[in-house]
């Protein structure tokens, strides 16, 4: 079992851009100690970080990944491959991206991936513990839809992994954002949480969730 | 804010419109069409009206300037400017002749908005890369502000040949031109515009404008590292005003929904509802209803974010050119002097007594 599910709050984030720093926010408020890195030295982005995530550390990507075993990759889809193909080795890496042709463009090997892009970014880190979440909801809803454990009308995220003590993992820390977690199951079953997945952008109930990831969602 | 420095717009993409009976109008009619709504927004005191760039068989937009000339030469005050001039994909030298010269032609009242765009057919259509996407606007950015600024102009980048001691004409006189740099909500674009000290446009089309106040933050806490005066702010949002809500909720919504079902077919968003388009009207980004429900949003948002400037994106989709000149009318007539009088006058109560509820819950998906 990772030290991530237990008492550790650390967290780490590759990707200081919109979901980034939104991510980040909603981390430090759930009493995790985040180190957050955009491209390049952490000066870069220190007022981004200061303003938009205070409590957060401005970091370089190397430290963040030293930082945590927890690591949430949202750099822009086009350029995950910029990243050395070792650097998360042994990391539970959260897969927040999506690949949007309009932003990323034709990208054949995404746009085709018949499991998944997280499948894809596997491939490209194969020593990381790939695990798809967080990137199904509206960003904002990190700020404006965030409730404590146990309470009523709590939206859901779904996290999908072949890993499954890092999917438990993904899943604990989903919990403490303020959210309700889904096991959505294997890794491409994460498909269902991309653009045209059959659950993306929109926000719903863990139950809902569940029945419309049904039958790729396992009953954990 | 003083309401003199206040403006409010309209913004277009330049829509296929459709006539009477729902069939779509030739191109060159849809473009007349949109000269003469430009020409009411003038008559009815409208501040600006903005074209947008966009290279699609239903957008009309691909010359804005062209059109901006026509609007220029039939009227006398309102301003002409674009939302947003793709500069990423554009020779900013050819920027800068079309719209200097656009605003010697209608007497300084040429602006502009330019941004990375966020559909990016541009790109392939002039042969550029989009993994440059961040490379070509700052390249670009950099060049166009020292053409406004800084000539004659010695230059060089990775993307166009360089310049030396290049003067471009014509010459502008002092302050004209006014740029604003158009961002989606990424950080590093609101970083960006501070950094070139340009004005800011936020482009908000969808869920609770509130979330952008920790970007105008940054924006300031930006302008201020950089050692630039404060700069104004605005916001375009889309819109569309009638008598009453009902009515504007009727008309619109079919449009809205025609428009965002293809938006979600093509880039794999949520697929549009009544309910959602209900929870947007009520504490999101659409400015629907009357005009009194729309001049009290406007105003109230004005004042949460601390904006000078709103533009109104109004009749989203194929809505008929009747129904797009009715709304400028009314947006003309009667909520623009009505967002001036609230801010002038009256403290906005907060959006949510001054909105109806709808009763919509985050669970129906915005």
């Amino acid at each position: 079992m990772s030290s991530s599910q237990t008492g550790d709050r650390r967290l780490g984030i590759v990707g200081a851009g919109r979901v980034g720093t939104t991510i980040a926010r909603a981390a430090v408020a759930a009493g995790y100690d985040v180190a957050i890195s955009g491209s390049g030295a952490a000066d870069r982005i220190a007022l981004i970080v200061e303003v938009l995530a205070p409590g957060a550390r401005p970091a370089t990507t190397n430290e963040v990944v030293r930082h945590a075993d927890l690591i949430v990759l949202a750099v822009p889809m086009h350029r995950f491959r910029e990243l050395p193909r070792d650097l998360f080795a042994g990391k539970i890496l959260i897969d927040a991206m999506n690949y949007w042709e309009e932003i990323d463009g034709v990208d054949q090997e995404l746009a085709t991936a018949p499991a998944g892009t997280s499948v894809v970014v596997q491939e490209r880190f194969p020593s990381a513990r790939v695990v798809k979440s967080l990137n199904h909801i509206t960003y904002y809803k990190f700020d404006e839809s965030r409730l404590p454990h146990g309470a009523s009308g709590r939206i859901a995220i779904a996290a999908a992994g072949d890993d499954r003590a890092a999917v438990a993992a993904v899943m604990q820390l989903i919990d403490r954002l303020g959210f309700d977690a889904v096991d959505a199951g294997p890794l491409e079953a994460g498909l269902a949480l991309e653009p045209n997945g059959s659950v993306f952008g929109v926000s719903y109930s863990a139950d809902d969730l569940s029945n419309l990831l049904r039958p790729t969602a396992s009953s954990a | 804010m003083s309401t003199q420095e206040l403006e409010l717009g309209l913004d277009t993409f330049g829509y296929i419109t459709v006539d009477e009976s729902g069939r779509p109008l030739p191109p060159d009619v849809v473009i007349r069409n949109y000269v003469e709504e430009a020409v009411l927004a003038d008559s009815v005191g409208i501040d600006s009206f903005n074209i947008g760039e966009h290279y699609r068989p239903d957008f009309m937009d691909s010359a804005a300037h062209v059109m901006l000339a026509a609007i220029a030469g039939r009227t006398k005050r309102i301003r002409l400017g674009t939302a947003v001039t793709v500069l990423s994909t554009q020779d900013p030298v050819r920027v800068y002749t079309n719209f200097a010269t656009l605003d010697a032609v209608s007497n300084g009242r040429a602006q502009l908005v330019v941004g990375r765009g966020s559909l990016t057919e541009s790109f392939p259509l002039f042969g550029f890369d989009l993994a440059d996407y961040e490379e070509l606007f700052e390249e670009k950015l950099d060049l166009f502000t020292r053409l406004l600024r800084d000539q004659p102009v010695t230059w060089s980048g990775r993307f166009r040949s360089p310049l030396v001691n290049q003067y471009v004409t014509p010459a502008l006189p002092e302050g004209h031109l006014p740029t604003w740099v158009g961002v989606g909500g990424s950080p590093q674009s609101v970083v960006r515009a501070a950094r070139y000290g340009l004005p800011l446009m936020l482009a908000v089309i969808g869920g609770p404008p509130g979330r952008f106040a920790p970007l105008v933050e940054l924006y300031k806490r930006a302008l201020e590292a950089y050692g630039h005066q404060p700069l104004p702010i605005g916001m375009h949002s889309h819109g569309y005003i009638a008598r009453t809500d009902q009515e504007a909720v009727d008309i619109q919504y079919p449009y809205w929904e025609e428009t965002f079902e293809k938006a979600a077919l093509e880039r794999g968003w949520a697929r549009p509802t009544m309910a959602r388009f209900q929870a947007e009207r009520a504490g999101g980004s659409l400015y629907i209803g009357s005009p009194e429900t729309v001049a009290t949003k406007i105003a109230a948002m004005m004042r949460l974010l601390g904006l000078s400037r709103f533009d109104l994106a109004y009749a989203t989709g194929r809505m008929p050119h009747k129904q797009r000149l009715a709304t400028i009318e009314l947006y003309g007539r009667e909520v623009i002097p009505r967002v001036r009088e609230l801010l002038a006058d009256h403290p906005v109560p907060p959006i949510s007594a001054s909105y109806p509820s709808t009763g919509v819950t985050a669970q129906s998906g915005v």
